[in-house]
């Protein structure tokens, strides 16, 4: 009898010791899963602030520098992802709302809805890389250029999936009451839509937007054979809106890209400074986007 | 009144198993339970009855701790287990639930199949005999085994509400434990499983002590020994449950003692 | 008048109900064209990557030469050695990123008594941070810190365990190695955030029935919960997979980008991504459409795994 209870209180040690070392191994984990965050975050603004802040402001304006000339700064590749992510923005931003407004408000009860939820969820796996293919196969080797509309064709790829599902997501959050009061009033399915929904839902959309918006502008697979780069402004004066759909464009990604891989030290200088630059409008804007609504975080 | 003291004797003549000191229970800042006196006594069924919010199922879980788990939760006084306060550092909380086994108001078998759902608990405790057999004598004790003995290698979810329920019983009282709590633990099920597990507990009562939270007070005077009724005062802003009267179950329910206690058994209140 | 009055209104509401009527079909239309979408990607490749169907069929996956200048001028492409790069580089990725994204979605959805949850919000928060970093910051970081933070590692692992294959050829800064911890970085929170939504929909009377039968912490997690939420945790795994199979920039950066299969992952490597990445800015002809072959590859590739993990997952 004395033995039994010996065994079980030696077992029970055992099975405690496991319970240790497991709840340790994770606390381990999650301490771990922090370290490149930090290093990331430190780092680039470590090597990057230095030249951002001994540029100042000409940094925002100025043309890339060549091989082994001091100064230069990001102006062509900071405006050229504005250009290419608005372009972007312009093509997903409707269609990702309307086909939200379709899946939350119209296809109630409809099969089809459960297919175009899971193609859409689908499309929002396609690699980045992809979308440019397909840019490229559609619109580059269509018009023989690169340019900015191919670019930001490339980004709406990954943008549509991700706005739509944000959005049906915050069109769902809208009280079913609300509807039906309007629909109580004689309201259409427009009206009710536009005037009622939409604005209910709207910060938890424009939130969504954002993320998408944040996450575009860090792309660069979709832009290296589509808007390729430039060391240039866009040539509106000559070209007009033209410009648009025949120049090549520069981007901040895209200027990373080709600059950390020089032997230059002053373009790496610019790599970085541009590395801090991307990473402190994608961060700052998801930072703020996500405590504005605080989506289950 | 001869009933009267017949009960009184079915008491009196039971050893002691678990004692309630509990001053208050807490969640929070909200005062839940407050000056719970009581002895639960070995191999008899007491229920605890009362309105919703009184503070049964707090108790009720107070004493295997699986209070543990709910956050701000906090007890002052003291809960005796065999003569030993359960809340003292040198009692385990894990060896402490091996011993007294509970059964949840939902059957929450687990996504496993009927055999591995019992062989669970034994297997984590180290039980070192003929698993086969204590599947069955489990199973069978539930009243189980004629229904599943040919399907132990169906999931645990397959069989119907009032089958699970007797499977999470045949669990819980695999690991041979010396007190089962029970948490309505008929509240989901139909009036015919319902009846079922009444009978079961009726079987079980030599082996094991029970106690069941019911809000179905037939039920209660059906099945238990004892009965303990339970009301809710608002103290400090909070409702508090307190322990209104405790005594054979005859008792309360043809003679109760306390005002409240009639007006809540004649059904004039709750 | 007053008929007149019922008219005006009547002829505006049918006015009303047709546009209410074509805003609804126009919104269907633009969300079957989304769900379509796909199926136009896949065209586009499918179009334009017939001349490589034609001239090599199937020998494009078994071949490992890629030479613009070979086959008389024509050029000779194969991409064996890409194909081999994506799965070895992303397996290796998922080797490190699931148990460590396991550990930390077991951190965040368990209640532990030292920690208060506030911490646990601020480390979901701190993880999901991790996706927002752009790809090419990872690779530029990839280059100037990790590389040769690792250096002192790998060369401990060549010079001790030259006899494993996979440690058995002298460390390049560049390698598969690196690619697949960088990626293993980046997964990480899609299998976190994936793993750590499978463990909170495990309903909690589950938890509780085993803990009620005297088990610890851990057996409840090993025995109830992880194989309760076993089909969402796979489902994290197959999401993880197919990210880190699709991922560029970070990869080109860091891999070497070198045409040839290598058991040593110590050794720089190629993936079909960063071979897209490469060479698609300067490709013309019969490369182009070599290329639009391998996009195709990798597109039904990270197709299948993702529809295999939204099947997994379940959450339409």
């Amino acid at each position: 009898m004395g033995e039994v209870v010996w065994a079980r209180a030696v077992l029970m040690l055992i099975r405690k010791g496991v319970d240790c070392g497991l709840t340790t191994a994770v606390t381990l984990a999650s301490v771990i899963a922090l370290v490149p965050l930090f290093s990331i975050l430190l780092y680039v603004t470590y090597k990057g602030l230095g030249t951002v802040l001994t540029g100042g402001l000409s940094i925002f304006t100025e043309l890339p520098p060549p091989p082994m000339v001091e100064g230069g700064g990001l102006g062509p590749a900071i405006v050229g992802t504005l250009i290419v992510v608005s372009i972007g923005a312009a093509i997903s931003i409707p269609i990702g709302i309307m086909s939200a407004i379709y899946l939350s408000e119209f296809s109630a009860g409809e099969p089809i809805a459960y297919w175009i939820r899971f193609f859409t969820n689908v499309l929002a796996g396609v690699p980045s890389i992809i979308a440019g293919v397909f840019s490229f196969g559609l619109i580059v080797l269509t018009t023989k250029t690169f340019s900015a509309v191919a670019g930001g064709a490339a980004l709406s790829v990954l943008m549509v999936p991700v706005i739509t599902l944000a959005t049906e997501e915050a069109l769902r959050l809208v009280p079913q009451d609300m509807r039906q009061a309007a629909y109580g009033l004689g309201s259409t399915s427009l009206q009710t839509v536009t005037k009622v929904v939409l604005p209910t839902a709207l910060p938890t959309i424009v939130t969504g937007i954002t993320l998408a918006i944040a996450r575009a502008a860090g792309e660069t697979a979709p832009l290296i054979f589509t808007a390729l780069f430039s060391q240039f402004y866009l040539p509106f004066d000559t070209e007009g809106p033209g410009a648009l759909f025949n120049q090549p464009i520069a981007s901040l990604s895209v200027l990373i890209y080709n600059f950390a891989l020089v032997p230059f030290e002053n373009q790496q200088k610019m790599a970085w400074a541009a590395s801090l630059v991307l990473l402190g409008m994608v961060l700052i804007s998801s930072i703020i986007a996500r405590t504005a609504t605080r989506r289950n975080m | 009144m001869t009933a009267y003291s017949m009960d009184n004797s079915l008491g009196g003549e039971a050893d002691v198993i678990l004692t309630s000191h509990v001053k208050g229970f807490y969640y929070g800042p909200f005062l839940a339970l407050r000056n719970i006196e009581m002895k639960i006594f070995k191999n008899r069924i007491t229920a605890f009855i009362g309105p919703s919010g009184c503070g049964k199922s707090t108790l009720l879980r107070c004493f295997n701790r699986m209070n543990d788990f709910v956050k701000g939760a906090r007890l002052e006084g003291q809960i005796l287990f065999n003569g030993r306060n359960i809340f003292d550092a040198s009692v385990d909380a894990v060896t402490l639930r091996r011993q007294i086994g509970m059964v949840f108001q939902k059957p929450n078998p687990f996504a496993k199949t009927i055999y591995e759902n019992i062989a669970y608990g034994p297997r984590i405790n180290g039980y070192k005999g003929d698993m086969d057999e204590l599947v069955e004598q489990s199973l069978r004790r539930a009243a189980l085994w004629d229904e599943v003995k040919d399907k132990l290698k169906k999931p645990g979810t397959s069989l119907s509400g009032g089958q699970q329920q007797r499977l999470c019983i045949a669990r819980a009282i695999a690991v041979q434990p010396e007190v089962v709590l029970m948490d309505e633990p008929c509240s989901a099920l139909d009036p015919i499983s319902t009846r079922r597990i009444e009978d079961l507990m009726q079987e079980l009562r030599d082996l094991y002590t029970i106690v069941i939270v019911t809000h179905n007070m037939q039920q209660a005077s059906r099945v238990s020994d004892m009965t303990a009724f339970f009301n809710v005062e608002m103290r400090e802003g909070s409702r508090t449950g307190e322990l209104v009267e405790y005594a054979p179950t005859t008792t309360i329910f043809q003679s109760p003692q306390k005002e409240a206690t009639q007006a809540y058994v004649g059904g004039r209140f709750g | 008048m007053p008929e007149e009055k019922t008219n005006t209104f009547s002829a505006l509401t049918l006015w009303v109900r047709w546009v209410n009527i074509g805003f609804i079909y126009l919104t269907c239309t633009v969300s079957v064209a989304v769900a379509l979408w796909v199926l136009a990607i896949i065209s586009v490749l499918i179009h334009d990557a017939q001349a490589a169907f034609h001239h090599f069929g199937m020998a494009f996956l078994m071949s490992s030469s890629w030479n613009p200048l070979g086959n008389n001028g024509q050029g000779q492409y194969g991409i064996l050695p890409q194909i081999y790069g994506t799965l070895v580089s992303s397996w290796l990725a998922l080797l490190i990123a699931v148990p460590l994204g396991f550990g930390v979605a077991i951190f965040l959805t368990e209640r532990w008594p030292l920690v208060p949850p506030g911490l646990q919000t601020l480390l979901a928060f701190l993880v999901e941070l991790l996706a927002a970093i752009p790809s090419v910051v990872y690779g530029i970081w990839g280059i100037y810190v990790l590389i040769p933070a690792l250096v002192p590692l790998t060369m401990w692992l060549h010079v001790h365990f030259s006899g494993i294959g996979i440690f058995s050829q002298p460390p390049t800064r560049p390698s598969m190695l690196v690619a697949g911890l960088v990626l293993a970085i980046m997964i990480l929170p899609t299998v976190t955030s994936l793993a750590r939504e499978a463990l909170a929909a495990v309903p909690p009377d589950l938890r509780q029935g085993s803990m009620a039968l005297g088990a610890t912490r851990w057996e409840t997690l090993i025995h109830i919960i992880l194989p309760t939420a076993r089909s969402g945790l796979v489902g994290s795994i197959m999401l993880g997979l197919a990210r880190a199979m699709g991922e560029t920039m970070a990869v080109a950066m860091v891999i070497g980008n070198s045409n040839r299969i290598n058991i040593s992952i110590l050794q720089p490597a190629s993936t079909i991504p960063s071979l897209l990445a490469n060479q698609f800015a300067e490709a013309s002809g019969l490369q182009v459409s070599a290329l639009m072959y391998a996009a195709f590859i990798l597109l039904i590739i990270t197709l299948l795994t993702n529809i295999f993990a939204e099947v997994l997952i379940g959450r339409h």
